[in-house]
């Protein structure tokens, strides 16, 4: 059995919607984020493959600046969940609700 | 040098000077003083320069582009002919001397520097008024001189009758120059530019190019000359106007400012006298009813400055008469003259008020003929000038104002015979008691000169004064306005008995005018030490002294019309206004509120509809 793009796809999908429920349901925020970057490398995974099976670089390239700014945002977003747990002593979003009225 | 720079230099001179002064030299006031009098006098030098080297040739027009939006053209441009010349050497020539007697009446005021500042600013602002090329900038240097004239009134500030002054000549202004602003609108929108050369030619190739607005637009221009010339019923600023230092009176409610507005009246009478307009006709009748008016008010006033103030009011009246008479030239004539003798008059009351300690009341005057020689000769120069006797200045220029009247319009010219008979009896009235008779208070008594740097400027005036009339001033303004008879040369004897030839009804009647004033006046206030002249006209008296109850009027039109309609915006504003905003902002508030409940602060709910979303909008968009 060969290997075609519909496989590479429902991984992807799959890792997309792990991710998407970790987002959702745990609570802790470090977990939260890294599902997030599951989520990104879902959308890569996907991508990649597109650009593969179509003989097409545009996609790899796509791939390329997403990790990039992926690695930055994860330097920036790190950061502040560190700041976040000096202040709070928590990095639960149960406690993170003060941004509710 | 080209000539072109000249202008443009006496121009802003003063106000270089006034800038000088205000960031540097506050605290100089020697130095403030004399830049101030410097800028002056060396734009009255270049002035006659421009007169020397102008003589005969084309007008000069130098302009810079100043703003050129869509069909609007504005530039800041300078026009130099006949008219503009005579009010810069009067503005620079008669507001220089003013300039050096401030320097002595003002010594030892805190606010000296300021003075001068406020002097240069003003001048400054005239000049601008006097070169501009066109309306706009006419407008915006009539605004200038509006603030400027403001200051100078309100220079004793912390006096409230000086501040209430101030804001009184500043709004009579106001409501003026709204009108003037709307002539000039209307003026741009039916012929398109503002330049008063392309305006006048305009005009000429077809005089009915206003149409049926030309009286509307003639009487909003108009507006403007009622506010800054004082006339009915915007006269009731001027007199108050008096609360400034005297020079100022002398220099912005005598001489400058108030002519602003029968300069301004000269420079467009082109808009004016187009076929079809009444516009003339109205302005005649103002200016010949506020002659009258101010002159019976003039009659029963105590104060030295409030009779000259109001002298000054019945004499514009006189210039804007002239103008409605179509004689544009005489207006110009009568202007220049006047210039000359008020500022005089002016500073003569400046001189005796300054030596009596700031007494105004006339009664309490007198016998100042021996104390004070210089100011009672100068003064009795400026009377003679102003009640208009052979051969002064003063009966020339108003001779040809009646002389117009006569041609024109004879009741008006009886009108003007009845003012000039006033304006005798009210100059002499003031003369004989003030000059002449026992000394009424102490002060009189004790009463000495003024320094010399007060009385120069007083011969210096006394001088012009006596001999602008038979100088050439009248056949230098009839070739402005009259190109086409340009005059012929008459000789000096000549000219000095002109008026006899010409015009023989209005000379005599103005000299009848003149004995019958004075007779009254000698009969009554010989040697007088108190007026008898409420008990021979009881009422008459009382109304006249009471400025015929005008501001009582205004008050009240004020206090009742005025007050009820502002209830009523006050109504408006608060119910419909304001219960339309509210209703706005209540029913945002209240969709905002029920809104907020859906905000549950915990960001992973906000994923889950998100993500709820994505999935909805995706089974849509794929079935």
């Amino acid at each position: 059995m060969s290997v075609g793009l519909e496989h590479y796809l429902i991984v992807s999908a799959a890792l997309f919607s792990l991710g998407l429920l970790g987002v959702i349901m745990r609570r802790n925020l470090l977990v939260i984020y890294m599902s997030l970057e599951l989520m990104l490398n879902a959308a890569n995974l996907a991508l990649v493959a597109f650009s593969r099976f179509n003989n097409n670089l545009d996609g790899q390239l796509m791939v390329f600046f997403i990790i990039t700014v992926a690695a930055a945002e994860v330097a920036v977003g790190l950061a502040l969940i560190v700041a976040l747990y000096r202040k709070r002593q928590s990095a639960h979003v149960e406690d993170l609700v003060s941004m509710k009225l | 040098m080209t000539l072109e720079a000249l202008p443009w230099l006496i121009l802003f001179l003063p106000l270089l000077a006034a800038v000088a002064i205000t960031l540097f030299f506050q605290k100089d006031e020697e130095r403030s003083a004399n830049f101030s009098i410097g800028a002056v006098w060396i734009g009255f030098a270049l002035s006659a320069a421009l007169l020397f080297f102008t003589a005969g040739k084309a007008p000069l027009e130098t302009a810079v582009n100043w703003l050129d939006v869509g069909g609007l053209k504005a530039d800041i441009g300078l026009r130099v002919d006949s008219l503009s010349l005579l009010m810069l050497l009067v503005v620079t020539g008669v507001g220089g001397l003013i300039h050096i007697y401030s320097r002595g009446y003002m010594h030892g005021d805190a606010g000296f520097s300021r003075f001068f500042a406020s002097l240069s600013l003003f001048t400054f602002s005239m000049l601008g008024i006097v070169l501009a090329n066109n309306l706009l900038m006419m407008f915006i240097f009539w605004e200038l001189v509006g603030v400027s004239s403001y200051l100078l009134i309100g220079f004793w500030f912390e006096k409230p009758s000086a501040a209430d002054a101030a804001k009184k000549a500043f709004l009579t202004n106001r409501i003026g120059d709204f009108g003037f602003l709307l002539g000039i609108i209307l003026v741009w929108a039916t012929l398109g530019s503002l330049h008063f050369g392309e305006l006048e030619t305009a005009l000429k190739n077809n005089p009915q190019a206003l149409g049926a607005l030309a009286t509307t637009a003639g009487l909003l221009l108009f507006c403007g000359a009622v506010g800054k010339s004082a006339q009915f019923p915007r006269h009731v600023g001027l007199p108050d106007a008096m609360e400034g230092p005297t020079p100022v009176s002398a220099l912005i409610h005598a001489a400058t400012m108030v002519a602003a507005g029968v300069f301004m009246l000269c420079r467009i009478f082109f808009i004016l006298n187009v076929p079809g307009s009444m516009a003339l006709e109205v302005i005649a009748w103002i200016g010949g009813f506020t002659a009258l008016l101010a002159a019976l008010m003039a009659v029963q006033q105590n104060d030295i400055k409030r009779i000259l103030a109001y002298s000054t009011l019945s004499q514009l009246g006189y210039m804007v008469m002239a103008i409605g008479l179509t004689a544009p030239g005489a207006a110009m004539f009568h202007l220049t003259t006047h210039a000359f003798f008020k500022a005089l008059l002016f500073l003569g009351a400046g001189s005796v008020i300054h030596t009596l300690h700031h007494e105004q009341d006339i009664w309490r005057m007198g016998g100042l003929k021996t104390k004070l020689p210089v100011t009672y000769l100068t003064f009795l120069i400026g009377t003679l000038a102003l009640c208009g006797v052979w051969p002064l200045s003063g009966f020339y220029s108003k001779d040809s104002i009646l002389a117009a009247a006569a041609e024109h319009n004879i009741a008006l010219f009886i009108l003007g015979v009845t003012v000039a008979a006033l304006t005798t009896f009210y100059m002499a009235r003031l003369f004989l008691v003030a000059f002449l008779g026992p000394a009424k208070s102490d002060a009189a008594e004790h009463a000495h000169e003024s320094p010399s740097v007060m009385t120069v400027p007083l011969r210096l005036l006394a001088v012009p004064s006596a001999i602008a009339g038979f100088f050439g001033l009248e056949a230098f303004l009839e070739k402005f306005f009259h190109p086409a008879e340009a005059g012929h040369a008459t000789s000096f004897l000549e000219t000095i008995f002109a008026p006899f030839n010409h015009s023989p009804l209005a000379a005599f009647f103005g000299l009848f005018a003149v004995l019958l004033g004075g007779s009254c006046a000698f009969s009554l206030y010989w040697n007088a030490t108190r007026d008898v002249l409420p008990e021979k006209i009881g009422l008459l008296s009382r109304a006249m002294r009471n400025r015929f109850y005008f501001d009582e009027l205004y008050e009240w039109f004020i206090a009742r019309i005025q007050e009820a309609l502002a209830t009523f915006t006050d109504a408006f504003d608060r119910w419909i206004v304001m219960g339309l905003v509210r209703l706005t902002h209540g029913s945002v508030e209240l969709t905002g509120r029920a809104l907020r409940l859906l905000q549950t602060g915990n960001l992973q709910t906000y994923t889950f509809l998100f993500a709820a979303g994505v999935v909805a909008l995706l089974y849509f968009v794929l079935h």
